[in-house]
């Protein structure tokens, strides 16, 4: 049974993940179907799904609609798939309106729109408020953005910032509703035949009142009225839902469904997109799936000639979409440090095993996530700061491996896991901005320069943070166990020494690099920006710690406290400086972020503090006898010169 | 006692000490930048010997820390004697030394760069040519007049000089400057007629029609500061005369955003008249010749001419994201014969005539918004290879040296 074990183990968290492949058959209406259509948002093609997706994530900080969100957890409330949710957000927006979807954490702002506190009576979870029961408080709503935004990022309250997050919210919910008809469309379809039948008329009227002769006032109010709305309705921004003409010339040309409306005016053609997307409003309004089913699939056979690539390019991210490859192995990450730290308790092969085995499934889903990311995207690992997140817990669990590979005793397992579960967890919490997709601005646009520099830096950190939390299990295992031996602490130290080695390496060349791109983008090799500042400080820190240890400065515990410390001043350059707000990498305040780091920095502290107590404080060290406790630091005779240590380390 | 300095100066322990305060330094002057603006920082804590009191998020630290000029030359002087002393031939340092050598190269290169690079802006509209580029920092009075025919004789007072303030002479010139007032950021105001006006700053040329006041310096990266000093120019004989000189009235863009702001205000026709005031020729006559002055952006002249041909300036759909960036310009040299077209984009810099031209921002013209406009970043920076070299020689260094552990390490596994 026990060789048998990690076998089992890895056979049935494969076995769930295979499970996620397939895709659930649609009931009724062919919402994966309709997910499935191209169109263009934050400056990208994506499938719909997409767009669903990316915008719950923002409004409601998940991937899924729960529309009964006062029941209780097994009280089964009615979960429905984002891309539902936006089907009727876009298509039947009386519906959406009333679903509880907007989150709202902060009570102020609860009480400032008199909204329900937690009351399962009436129906509310004290959380999650829908359009209709905001509607009545607008005003006050307004009020408080106006005072807000006037209030310099870095100096607003929480209260200011949650105020403005609610208003983006419900643009974005704004946006969604005028993508393919006008917010107050009644009956779309029949709206539509009529404004295709005024056209003529319209502009016959427009045209002689413009001359100053007699036209028919009812035709030409009634044509304006139309215009009017889709003015309206292209004016809040929603995505491109109408491909180009001609996309073999050009296939940036996509329109929003306003535009296209006010082209036919002047003369154009009915699109077919129009058509076909007021077909499925129609019988998705009137509950017809079999009707609603064929638009879908009439719609995407006429874009199949022209617009082949952006059709596949739609399948393949809702695939992508569906699997949830970071969320799957974030899952299996978590059981691998869990089983891995049991094997430190009776140093159990079987379990360690299990462990390890985990640790390459979830390393399969990462990798597979992250190699299925850059080819739909056709760029490098690393484009922005969510993708900074998913390689750096990728290039960490390589390490961690490797040091398994090589020592065999849990240490590498436990390190992987946990800063593959802890950057994949960051990463979810950066996919709540939105689009993690998005397009690089042009200074940015170089494949040559993100594969290079981008990607060196990033091992950089993911080594630094191996290093740092090699140190945190030294310092954990030695103060509160008695399981650091003798031979662990010396095999932790070399391991310590080589990452630091490495993230030395790594870190200086993709810092130089960074020079480089910005010499060959703005004529500046080093412009003491804070995030190179922030690079740079990584390479002297390592370099501080290879100097102190050449020098006999410090030893082993002093090799772990900096290394703990490396652990701050890595996060600080990941995160701190672009919290900084200043210079040409700075991605703006982020508030909830700027505490988990502050955090962060107090637990590497108090690790630090445990890690300068005396020997005698230490569990691990109470027993040995004081010549082989791993030298303290300071306690060492003349030895000031390296080269020796040089030579031997 | 030269035992002693040279055990100091050769210690790895003083290389730690040295990294530490470079970590103390970098943290604290990038946290500054927050405070006191990226390139006034930059200035007080990387390009000094010695920082005199520090600002700590918002906070003022009246400590001093030794300067980035003082920390490179330690560390160069401790990389450079601990060579000295413990050099050995040997493989097995094969890959510390390719690291030494390489950081001193950056470290020279660093230096070299801080005292001889120079970075100018070229900012045309589409179909107009340059020859110079202007300084977006730095300001100067200049006096012209004609020599002959064909030439013209120019002399040039840089703003810090009359930031001074007191008198100033040239040999070149037939007056005496005097500066009444310096001020480094300004703002105009047109002085309307016909209405209660209070006492110009000056009774002669554009001192009648507009006021200055002074404002603040600004410290931001993406705004500018614009001087403006009011000077008295002393002939050798008859009465002296005051003047006003801004940037405002010598540099294009900003007379071009005076008519735009007052174009809005009080209709294009009434935009443009404001701005002719602006720009109407100050002189003054001495011993017979006639001097034209401005102050202007600090110019760089070239022996070669750049002509903006078409600006690019694409978006992807639907939004404000930046996708694409160029400027077509025509180089007319008549010193090699050349008369090429050439294309400058992001990433993709041109090098010219010991020169590096880089696409910086784009825009439209003011006035005419179908005129695409650009602004070329120019630098000149003789040892802009070093960093290249340098990173290939330490990147190398520290591979071969991290090899020498491992396959070490590998190879001791094995064996146990």
């Amino acid at each position: 049974m026990k060789k048998w074990l990690p076998f089992i183990v890895a056979a049935a968290m494969a076995l769930w993940v295979l499970s996620t492949v397939r895709a659930p058959a649609d009931k009724d209406f062919a919402y994966t179907e309709f997910g499935r259509l191209p169109a263009v948002f934050n400056g990208r093609c994506q499938p719909l799904d997409s767009v669903a997706r990316n915008s719950l994530l923002q409004i409601r900080e998940k991937q899924a609609a729960n529309i009964e969100p006062w029941k209780g957890e097994f009280e089964n409330p009615k979960l429905i798939p984002a891309i539902e949710w936006l089907a009727a957000v876009m298509m039947k927006p009386e519906v959406a309106d009333a679903w509880q979807v907007f989150r709202i954490d902060h009570p102020e702002l609860v009480s400032l729109l008199k909204l329900p506190e937690k009351d399962k009576e009436k129906q509310s979870d004290g959380k999650h408020y829908s359009w209709n029961q905001m509607q009545p408080s607008l005003d006050a709503l307004e009020k408080e953005t106006k005072r807000a935004s006037k209030v310099e990022g870095a100096h607003r309250t929480p209260f200011d910032q949650a105020v403005l997050k609610l208003q983006q919210r419900l643009m974005l919910y704004t946006r969604l509703k005028n993508t393919l008809q006008p917010q107050d469309a009644q009956d779309w379809p029949r709206e539509l035949a009529e404004y295709e039948k005024l056209i003529v008329p319209g502009m016959a009227a427009m045209h002689a009142q413009q001359a100053g002769k007699e036209h028919d006032k009812a035709v030409l109010e009634k044509f304006f009225g139309f215009l009017q709305r889709f003015d309206t309705m292209s004016g809040v921004e929603p995505p491109l839902v109408v491909p180009p003409h001609h996309p073999e010339r050009s296939r940036d040309g996509w329109m929003r469904m306003g535009e296209a409306l006010m082209e036919m005016a002047r003369g154009g053609k009915l699109h077919e997109a129009a058509r076909h997307y007021a077909a499925m409003a129609g019988a998705f309004r009137s509950g017809k799936p079999d009707e609603f089913n064929r638009a879908v699939d009439a719609y995407r056979q006429t874009l199949a000639p022209k617009l082949g690539p952006e059709l596949t390019k739609a399948d393949r991210e809702c695939f992508f979409n569906r699997l949830q490859p970071f969320y799957i192995s974030m899952v299996i990450y978590v059981l691998a440090f869990l089983l891995a730290c049991a094997s430190w308790v009776n140093m159990s092969e079987p379990l360690r095993r299990s462990a390890v085995y985990l640790v390459a499934l979830a390393f399969i889903v990462h990798t597979a996530g992250l190699v299925f990311r850059m080819w739909l995207e056709s760029r490098p690992p690393v484009t922005n700061l969510y993708s900074s997140a998913i390689f750096i817990g990728w290039g960490a669990v390589v390490l961690g491996m490797v040091l398994e590979r090589f020592y065999r005793d849990g240490i590498g397992t436990v390190v992987a896991s946990a800063v593959g579960f802890i950057t994949l967890i960051i990463a979810h919490h950066l996919s709540l901005g939105g689009d993690t997709m998005e397009m690089m601005r042009a200074v940015l646009d170089t494949n040559f320069w993100l594969a290079t520099h981008v990607v060196t830096i990033t091992i950089g950190y993911s080594s630094a943070f191996v290093a740092g939390f090699l140190a945190v299990i030294y310092v954990l295992r030695g103060a509160f166990t008695r399981t650091l031996s003798e031979a662990t602490g010396a095999a932790l130290s070399r391991m310590v020494y080589g990452i630091v080695c490495f993230a030395t390496l790594f870190s200086f060349v993709g810092t130089v690099l960074g020079g480089i791109w910005a010499d060959q983008s703005w004529g500046r090799f080093w412009g003491w920006d804070p995030k190179e500042n922030g690079a740079l400080i990584i390479v002297l820190w390592n370099a501080l710690i290879l100097h102190a240890r050449w020098s006999g400065t410090i030893r082993e515990r002093g090799l772990m406290n900096m290394a703990i410390a490396g652990n701050i001043v890595t996060s600080w350059s990941w995160f701190g400086v672009n919290m900084l707000g200043i210079g040409l990498h700075s991605y703006g305040f982020m508030d909830a972020a700027f505490w988990w780091l502050m955090a962060f920095v107090v637990s590497q502290l108090a690790l630090i503090a445990i890690g300068l107590l005396p020997d005698d404080w230490w569990l691990s060290l109470r027993s040995r006898p004081p010549s082989s406790r791993g030298g303290s630091d300071g306690k060492r005779g003349k030895d000031s010169n390296g080269d020796s240590k040089l030579a031997s380390a | 006692m030269m035992d002693r300095i040279w055990a100091f100066l050769t210690s790895l322990r003083l290389t730690v000490v040295l990294l530490a305060f470079s970590i103390l330094l970098v943290f604290v002057g990038t946290v500054a930048q927050a405070d006191e603006g990226l390139y006034q920082a930059q200035e007080r804590y990387f390009k000094h010997w010695i920082v005199w009191g520090f600002s700590f998020f918002g906070h003022k630290v009246p400590l001093p820390l030794p300067g980035g000029y003082l920390l490179g030359m330690m560390l160069l002087a401790n990389l450079v004697a601990g060579h000295i002393k413990r050099f050995e031939w040997s493989w097995r340092k094969l890959g510390i030394h390719l690291t030494h050598v390489g950081i001193i190269l950056l470290l020279v290169g660093q230096l070299t760069t801080d005292l001889f690079s120079r970075e100018t802006q070229m900012r045309f509209a589409e179909g107009e040519t340059r020859h110079y580029s202007e300084s977006a920092m730095n300001h100067e009075l200049v006096f012209i007049a004609d020599a002959d025919a064909d030439t013209q004789e120019l002399v040039a007072v840089p703003a810090r000089l009359l930031a001074r303030g007191g008198e100033l002479r040239h040999e070149r010139l037939p007056f005496t400057i005097r500066v009444k007032s310096w001020w480094p950021n300004s703002e105009p105001a047109f002085r309307p007629p016909m209405q209660q006006n209070g006492p110009p700053l000056a009774p002669n040329g554009i001192g009648r029609h507009f006021d200055f006041k002074q404002t603040p310096e600004t410290r931001k990266m993406e705004d500018r500061n614009i001087p403006t000093a009011v000077i008295e120019i002393v002939p050798p004989k008859g009465p002296p005369g005051a003047w006003v000189v801004s940037a405002w009235a010598g540099d294009e863009t900003l007379v071009a955003a005076v008519r735009a702001s007052y174009s809005r205000q009080a209709g294009p026709e009434m935009g443009n008249q404001i701005g002719d005031r602006l720009i109407e020729p100050q002189t003054v006559e001495a011993n017979g010749r006639k001097w034209s002055f401005t102050l202007r952006p600090a110019r760089v002249y070239n022996p070669f001419s750049i002509t903006l041909l078409k600006t690019t300036h694409k978006v992807y759909p639907g939004t404000d994201i930046p996708k694409d960036f160029r400027s077509r310009v025509r180089i007319e040299n008549p010193q090699t014969g050349e008369n090429r077209e050439v294309e400058v984009f992001m990433n993709s810099p041109l090098r010219y005539g010991g020169l590096t031209f880089y696409q910086y921002q784009m825009g439209r013209d003011e006035l005419d918004a179908n005129r695409g406009t650009s602004t070329l970043q120019v630098v000149r920076n003789p040892s802009w290879l070093t960093p290249y070299a340098g990173c290939i020689i330490v990147g190398v260094g520290l591979l071969v040296q991290f090899m020498i552990h491992l396959v070490g390490f590998v190879s001791r596994k094995r064996a146990v």
